[in-house]
Formats: structure tokens, C-alpha cells, sequence
């Protein structure tokens, strides 16, 4: 066996750890500031809303209506609404269903549309015109109007909202999926997958799909924090989640009558969203750039 | 070049189908009966029976989508608005130059400003400028626009009284739904000019341009933009898209009484006829800009008119 000390040219050997690529893809991520930043706080801001009935001040019902449309103030650090109900503690267990509703959606287009794409992308052929043509009808109608139709179709509710918010993100996945197949498909491994009899369903999922993961990863993060703008809108026009769940459109479609008088009711909602997407895009800025094989040294 | 666009114009005609024959589906498959909706819930059953049968609900399903799909397409007609009696295409025609005023000068503002800044920012690569501009641009892509907006009514309109809050009358009624509507493309727009600019910036004949002494500015203008500017083309389709989209919720924010509010309005009241109409138009309209946008871009790509006239 040949150990590095045993060879004679004095360089220092260099010790080879192991990392998991993950583990190294998230190293790089958080080289840049930005990154950095987005992913500290997009940790706080799940941290603060999974942990919600320990930070919160009140209940997220909580009436106080002694405080009504109370101001920031000592005892309400964001105010109150209508009602009295602290924002602070609204807001901190809106997170559950605004970030619950982002990820699942992003997540479950994003796999309904890789495995779309996959099919077009591995078969080809008249399978794949079939496809990406239905793709097209499916886009015709942009991302926000088509979850109009559907929640209007399928009425408010949470999982609703989530279906309908899906349906808006497959058409994406799947045209990025399948571009990224047509440039690998020609790729000597899988001839060889292809010679040892891989069944399709493993080539395309075990030996095709880890190689063009990363643009979907990218796709996915970035998609979590469109989705939770998307979801606010919804509420905000009256569809998707219903006050008084505490979802963050639903806290501003709940302060949109009063937004002359007490903009507090608007304006931390908002600026709560407004965060957490920033955090989420600069995450995925920073995941995109360490996935890059171009901006690797 | 011909038969690229009459093979384009084939296909809009199939995806508007297309899309006709899903909005229809999903509507049909609605649960809840209009009719019942309508007439509330203390409607005798032979009333709301003889209302399905003026409303021709009672059809079969084929019957029904054949009926939409004809007179939709052939003589342009979306039927009746069931709540306000009147016919839907007029009353989209009656709004539509209320959308079309914000959506066009927003694509304005977002090809201008976006292309400017980022021009600026990918020319200024890792310096400040570029830093501080791709920063703006993130934090308006990540505010959800109608909350920008309600912001801006917040203090434009009630703490320094400039503008009118919502509603219309005169110009300045329009323009913070204009500056609303083309936030977030503007910050996209420069995000993508700038990526594009940096690639072309390490091409080859930019680096023969520089070398052969040529001033910056003019290698900028004419060797990098030209290359840099081509997928840009394709964000105008995107971009028209995306304003189209937030057309809705602007529109609800500032009450203006557009085809997104209309379509909102339908919507909430069940109006099965606006509700196909709006969105059937919207869909429309996104399929024509993208198929514009498309010859465009074919027209001014030589790789892809090379690419049509090779195949036999």
C-alpha cells in the first residue's frame, strides 16, 4: 500500500477528507455574504415559527379588547388588530402556514414536474412533443391566473391553496428538467447503464436524475419563496387561506380596510414576507453559484 | 422563414384551443350549482331548474363546451355577465384601456430601467454600483408587489397627499399602479441584463475589440450589447406575462376598474361567463405577445433562421 508519507518528494501530503457532496455544496454556499445572511435568517425566521408558542407573547387568538388597533408599543411590540390580537404572536404563527404552504407547494410541483420532465426528456420522440406541447397549454395562462382559476374551482383551505399553487409550478419544472436531459442524454454513462440492462425506470431515475438535480435544487428554493408571495396575493384578493387563520396574506387581506388609519396592520405583514423571500432568493442566489460548475475553483 | 411563422401561428391556434377547452373543464367540474348560487338558498327546486334551463347548465358537458367554444371563437361572443345582464366582451372592451395604459407603460419602464441598470451594474462588475443596484433589485424581487403598492399608498397618498389613493380620473391616478406593475420586472429585467452582459464580457471578440484599441464605451455599444441584448428579447414575453398576472391584484389594490378586477369581481359572484371571458382573454392576449416575441426573436437570431432553413 502506498501511503502518502512513503514517497520521497517531500511535498507535504495533502489529507483527503471526506466530505459528502452536500455537505461541500453547502460550504460553498455560505462563502458569500449574501448567502450567508439569507441562510441565517431564513433559519431564524423557521426557528421563530416552529418554536411560535414558546416566543409569543399571547395567543395567536388571544383577544385583548382593552388594546384594540393599539400601535407598537411595550406590551404589543407590533401592535394589535381589530380584535386586540397581538400581531407580533399573529405573525410568529402565521410563519407555520406560510412557510408550511411555500414549501409543500414548491416541492410538490417541483416533483410532479421532474417527473414529467424526465418522461420527455429519456423517451423522446412523439412522447416528448406530446408533452412539452400540453406544456405549453398548460403555461398559456400565466403562473397568478391560473391559481385564481383553480382556488376560485376549488375553493379557500389550505390544502387547496397548496394544489393550486402546485399546478402553477409544474409547466417550469418541467421545461428546465428536460432541457437539462437533452444536453446529458448523449452522455457515455448511460450508454453504459443501457448495455449492463438497466431497466428505463432506473436509468432515468438513479443514473439521469442525480446529474441534473442541481438547476432543480436552485429551482425549488427559488420557488418556495415565490410561492409564499403567490399565496399572500391569493389571500390577499380573497381566495386561498382564510382569516382568521393567521396566514401572512391573510393578516393583510384581514388590515387592507384599515390601511389609511393603521398601516401597522399592513406594513409588518408585509415587511414579514418581504423578509423571509429575501432570505429565501438570497439562499438560492448563493445555492446556484456554488452549484455552478463554471464559478467552481 | 414562411413556414416557421405560419407553423407558429397553426400552433397559437391549438394551444388557445387548448386553453379555452381547460378553463371550460375546470369551471364545468366547479362543485356547487351556479343557478342554486344565484338564487340563494330559499329557492324552490323547480326555480332553480327552470334557471339551469335559461342558463342552458342542463346541457350535457360536450354540448355545453361545443356551445362556448363556437361562439366564443367564431362570432366573439362570451355570452351575457349572469349577475349584470350585459355581454362580457363589451364590457372587457369598455376596460381594457384602463389595463392596457398600465401594462404598456409598465413594459416601458421595465425595458428601459432594467436595461439601464443593468447595463450599469455589469459594466461596474464587483465595484459598489453593481453591488448596491443588484441589492435594490433583490429586495423588489422579493417584496410581494401589492404590498409595495399598498405601502406606497400608505405614504404617498395619506401621509404626503400626492397622489390619490385609488380609483381613476385623471393621469395621476395611474401612476402608482404603473410604478407598481413594473417594480419586481424591473429588478428582473436588470438582474438578467446584468448576467447577460458579464457572459459576453470574457467572449473572445470583445477582448479583439479591446485589444485592437478600441474605447470602451464604443465596445460596449457595439460589440457587447448587440450580443448580450439577444435573450433579453425573451424576457419581454416574460415580462408581459408577469404584468398580466399581477394585473388582478394591482388592479384590486388601487380599484381600478380593469379586466383583472373584473375578472376578481367574477370570481367572487360565481359568473361563470365573466369568469371564461376574463381569462380566456388574458390568456389570449399572453399567447399573442409570446408568439410576437418569438418571430422577433427568430428574425433576429441568425442561429435559429439558419437553423429552419437547413431542415429541408
Amino acid at each position: 500500500m502506498i501511503t502518502a508519507e512513503s514517497t520521497s518528494t517531500g511535498i507535504k501530503p495533502e489529507k483527503i477528507e471526506k466530505t459528502s457532496l452536500l455537505l461541500e455544496t453547502l460550504q460553498r454556499m455560505v462563502k458569500g455574504p449574501g448567502a450567508r445572511v439569507g441562510t441565517v435568517l431564513f433559519a431564524l425566521i423557521v426557528l421563530a415559527s416552529v418554536f411560535a408558542p414558546l416566543i409569543a407573547p399571547y395567543g395567536p387568538n388571544e383577544m385583548d379588547l382593552k388594546n384594540m388597533y393599539a400601535t407598537p408599543s411595550a406590551s404589543h411590540l407590533l401592535g394589535t388588530d381589530g380584535l386586540g390580537r397581538d400581531l407580533l404572536s399573529r405573525l410568529l404563527y402565521g410563519g407555520r402556514y406560510s412557510l408550511s404552504l411555500g414549501l409543500s407547494a414548491a416541492v410538490f410541483g417541483a416533483f410532479v414536474g421532474v417527473i414529467i420532465g424526465s418522461i420527455a426528456g429519456y423517451f423522446g420522440g412523439k412522447t416528448e412533443t406530446l408533452i412539452m406541447r400540453l406544456m405549453d397549454i398548460w403555461s398559456s395562462l400565466p403562473g397568478m391566473l391560473l391559481c385564481i382559476l383553480i382556488s376560485a374551482a376549488l375553493g379557500a383551505g389550505f390544502f387547496f391553496t397548496v394544489l393550486a399553487l402546485a399546478v402553477g409550478a409544474v409547466p417550469e419544472a418541467v421545461r428546465l428538467i428536460r432541457a437539462q436531459i437533452l444536453k446529458e442524454r448523449t452522455k457515455e454513462y448511460l450508454e453504459a447503464a443501457e448495455a449492463i440492462n438497466c431497466s428505463k425506470f432506473s436509468i432515468m431515475f438513479r443514473h439521469l436524475l442525480p446529474n441534473v438535480v442541481s438547476p432543480i435544487l436552485v429551482m425549488m428554493t427559488m420557488g418556495i419563496g415565490m410561492t409564499i408571495t403567490m399565496a399572500a396575493a391569493l389571500s390577499y384578493i380573497g381566495l386561498g387561506v382564510q382569516p382568521p387563520t393567521p396566514e401572512w396574506g391573510a393578516l393583510l387581506a384581514d388590515g387592507r380596510s384599515h390601511i389609511l388609519t393603521y398601516p401597522h396592520l399592513i406594513m409588518f405583514p408585509g415587511l414579514t414576507i418581504a423578509i423571509t423571500v429575501l432570505a429565501i432568493n438570497l439562499m438560492g442566489d448563493g445555492l446556484r453559484d456554488a452549484l455552478d460548475p463554471k464559478l467552481r475553483s | 422563414m414562411a413556414k416557421y411563422i405560419l407553423r407558429r401561428l397553426l400552433w397559437m391556434i391549438v394551444i388557445v384551443l387548448g386553453t379555452a377547452f381547460i378553463i371550460f373543464t375546470i369551471l364545468y367540474f366547479t362543485p356547487g350549482d351556479p343557478a342554486q348560487a344565484m338564487l340563494g338558498g330559499v329557492a324552490r327546486p323547480s326555480e332553480v331548474a327552470n334557471l339551469r334551463h335559461t342558463l342552458g347548465l342542463d346541457r350535457p358537458y360536450l354540448v355545453q363546451l361545443g356551445d362556448f367554444l363556437y361562439k366564443s371563437f367564431i362570432k366573439l361572443d362570451f355570452g351575457n355577465s349572469w349577475v349584470f345582464g350585459v355581454p362580457v366582451f363589451d364590457e372587457l372592451m369598455n376596460r381594457l384601456p384602463r389595463t392596457l395604459i398600465i401594462g404598456l407603460s409598465a413594459m416601458v419602464l421595465n425595458l428601459t430601467f432594467g436595461l439601464l441598470l443593468g447595463i450599469f451594474a455589469g459594466t461596474h462588475e464587483s465595484k459598489w454600483q453593481d453591488s448596491a443596484t443588484m441589492g435594490i433589485a433583490m429586495v423588489f424581487i422579493s417584496a410581494p408587489d401589492f404590498w409595495v403598492a399598498l405601502m406606497m399608498i400608505v405614504l404617498f397618498a395619506a401621509k404626503l397627499g400626492w397622489l390619490p389613493a385609488y380609483g381613476i380620473g385623471g393621469p395621476q391616478y395611474y401612476i402608482m399602479p404603473i410604478i407598481c406593475a413594473a417594480l419586481a420586472g424591473i429588478a428582473v429585467n436588470a438582474r438578467q441584463t446584468r448576467s447577460s452582459i458579464l457572459e459576453v464580457f470574457r467572449e473572445d471578440y470583445v477582448t479583439t475589440a479591446r485589444s485592437k484599441g478600441q474605447a470602451e464605451s464604443a465596445v460596449v455599444r457595439k460589440h457587447m450589447l448587440p450580443n448580450a441584448l439577444m435573450p433579453v428579447i425573451t424576457i419581454i414575453g416574460v415580462g408581459f406575462a408577469r404584468i398580466v398576472a399581477g394585473a388582478p391584484v394591482i388592479e384590486s389594490v388601487f380599484s381600478i376598474p380593469g379586466v383583472g378586477l373584473y375578472m376578481l369581481n367574477a370570481v367572487s359572484a360565481r359568473d361563470y361567463p365573466a369568469i371564461r371571458g376574463s381569462v380566456l382573454f388574458f390568456a389570449l392576449f399572453t399567447t399573442v405577445v409570446m408568439l410576437i416575441v418569438d418571430l422577433v426573436y427568430a428574425f433576429v437570431d441568425p442561429r435559429i433562421k439558419a437553423q429552419f432553413s437547413n431542415r429541408r
